[in-house]
């Protein structure tokens, strides 16, 4: 029998471990894990390498994580956003690092790793200093840059349907990095807003297929990380 | 007068960029200006809009408060055309580094008489440092398209000999668009492609901190081009 329903956000999260590295779905707060995140900072995991497009807004989500000091390390490509606050004054205190990827190369890195693919050669940063100290080559008249495949023990997922062996389908721009991200990680952890019967999804448009997936937890109603904000909420 | 009023708007700017986009094209346009370009585009011509955080045929601005997971690569509420289809991040930039997008409009803080484009980072010391997807576009899409003001709030050029700020790729840019004049850039640097109505050439040269190539010369060397 497979069934990979989990009764609570709490018992989604609870193998996460210290120094551990977790992908997190979303572009700003379209598809993010708003739930499994706030879990996560229950939980407790700590020295943390966080691969995100963003580092979060206000101090709910992302944001919030490494607010609580979790976070030693992200991996993103746009660190600044409205509302963000958290991650700079953390940055500029020497509290967190930072590896600035362009959104595409980290895009591609994700998929790589998703793939078995160890590395790849790319047009996108050469003679900017984002390509300094990584291995160039000419392939016909054009320069490249080496980038690596990014793998993840953990990443946390959003979605808006799925079925109990983890097919999944998304809600228009918030499928952004989730889909790339569920096949980089060892251990796929998904929040979806409601769990249909087999057969209910149409094969033909299932985005993430099952293999993809570990554990499902049911959030009805997520919260939008946009209204916390807004409302001056903080998390814990 | 003060300087600031000469020449176009910035939505006057976008105006005029948007006549160069072809019927047809596949278009991704960056944050700010370039954003206003696709108001713009003279009635007739088909253009569909790619934002790269996962949607093909993005349309304007809701009228309604719109959908939070419904959004363009600045985080603001938009909407979907009839025919729009929705992608994950590495099938968005198969897009744009395969080369599928044609043209993309970006915003600039310095373009270089050699095409360079520096975009994203100051390189301040304080900067928190964050570059999206810009590097992508600009090492993908074919086409690029600069809409800009020729200086800077204190009155530096931003079209210059050579980027002082990190740049976003080498190389690059096509042409830019600023508030006085239109630029192509050459083989031979900056090249006049068209003077804002009242503003005149010496006035643009003098806002630029590198040699601009006027109207004629660039006519007879393409004679003698081909």
């Amino acid at each position: 029998m497979i069934d990979k329903r989990v009764p609570t956000a709490q018992e989604a999260v609870a193998d996460i471990f210290d120094g551990a590295t977790v992908m997190v779905g979303g572009f700003g707060e379209a598809g993010s894990p708003i739930e499994l995140i706030h879990a996560l900072i229950d939980q407790g995991a700590s020295d943390l390498t966080v691969v995100n497009n963003n580092a979060g807004s206000g101090e709910v989500g992302l944001a919030a994580l490494i607010k609580a000091g979790r976070v030693s390390k992200m991996i993103c490509s746009y660190p600044r956003t409205a509302n963000s606050t958290v991650f700079p004054e953390m940055y500029r205190a020497g509290r967190i690092a930072l590896e600035l990827v362009p959104q595409g190369t980290l895009a591609e890195r994700i998929r790589a790793g998703g793939a078995g693919i160890p590395a790849f050669f790319t047009a996108t940063s050469v003679g900017t200093p984002l390509a300094e100290g990584k291995e160039h080559r000419t392939f016909g008249e054009t320069e490249y840059v080496l980038e690596h495949g990014l793998t993840a023990d953990f990443s946390l997922i959003k979605c808006r349907r799925a079925d109990h062996l983890g097919n999944l389908v998304y809600n228009k721009t918030a499928r952004n990095f989730n889909p790339i991200m569920a096949t980089a990680s060892r251990t796929t952890i998904v929040q979806t807003d409601e769990i249909v019967r087999l057969g209910a999804i149409d094969s033909e448009a299932v985005v993430t297929q099952g293999i993809f997936v570990d554990r499902i937890v049911t959030v009805e109603n997520p919260a939008l990380e946009s209204d916390l904000v807004h409302k001056g909420m903080s998390y814990p | 007068m003060s300087e600031a009023v000469i020449g176009l708007t910035r939505d006057e700017m976008a105006m005029r960029a948007a006549l160069d986009i072809p019927d047809g094209a596949y278009v991704n346009l960056g944050i700010g200006i370039p954003e206003m370009v696709a108001a713009h585009v003279p009635a007739g011509r088909e253009v569909i809009y790619h934002t790269e955080n996962g949607l093909l045929g993005m349309g304007p601005s809701p009228t309604d408060d719109g959908d939070p997971e419904l959004i363009n690569a600045g985080k603001r509420r938009v909407t979907a055309i009839e025919g729009a289809s929705y992608f994950h991040h590495a099938d968005s930039f198969v897009m744009i580094r395969g080369g599928h997008i044609d043209l993309c409009v970006l915003g600039a803080l310095q373009v270089a008489s050699n095409g360079d484009l520096a975009n994203w980072s100051t390189g301040g010391p304080d900067a928190i440092p964050a570059v999206g997807g810009a590097m992508d576009l600009v090492a993908g899409v074919p086409t690029i398209y600069v809409i800009t003001q020729q200086t800077t709030r204190d009155g530096k050029p931003k079209l210059v000999e050579q980027c002082t700020y990190p740049l976003t790729g080498r190389g690059v840019v096509d042409r830019i668009y600023t508030e006085l004049a239109v630029i192509d850039l050459s083989d031979a640097g900056f090249q006049l492609v068209e003077l804002t109505d009242g503003i005149d050439f010496g006035y643009v040269q003098s806002r630029m901190d590198a040699s601009l190539a006027p109207i004629a010369e660039r006519q007879e060397d393409s004679v003698h081009a081909t």
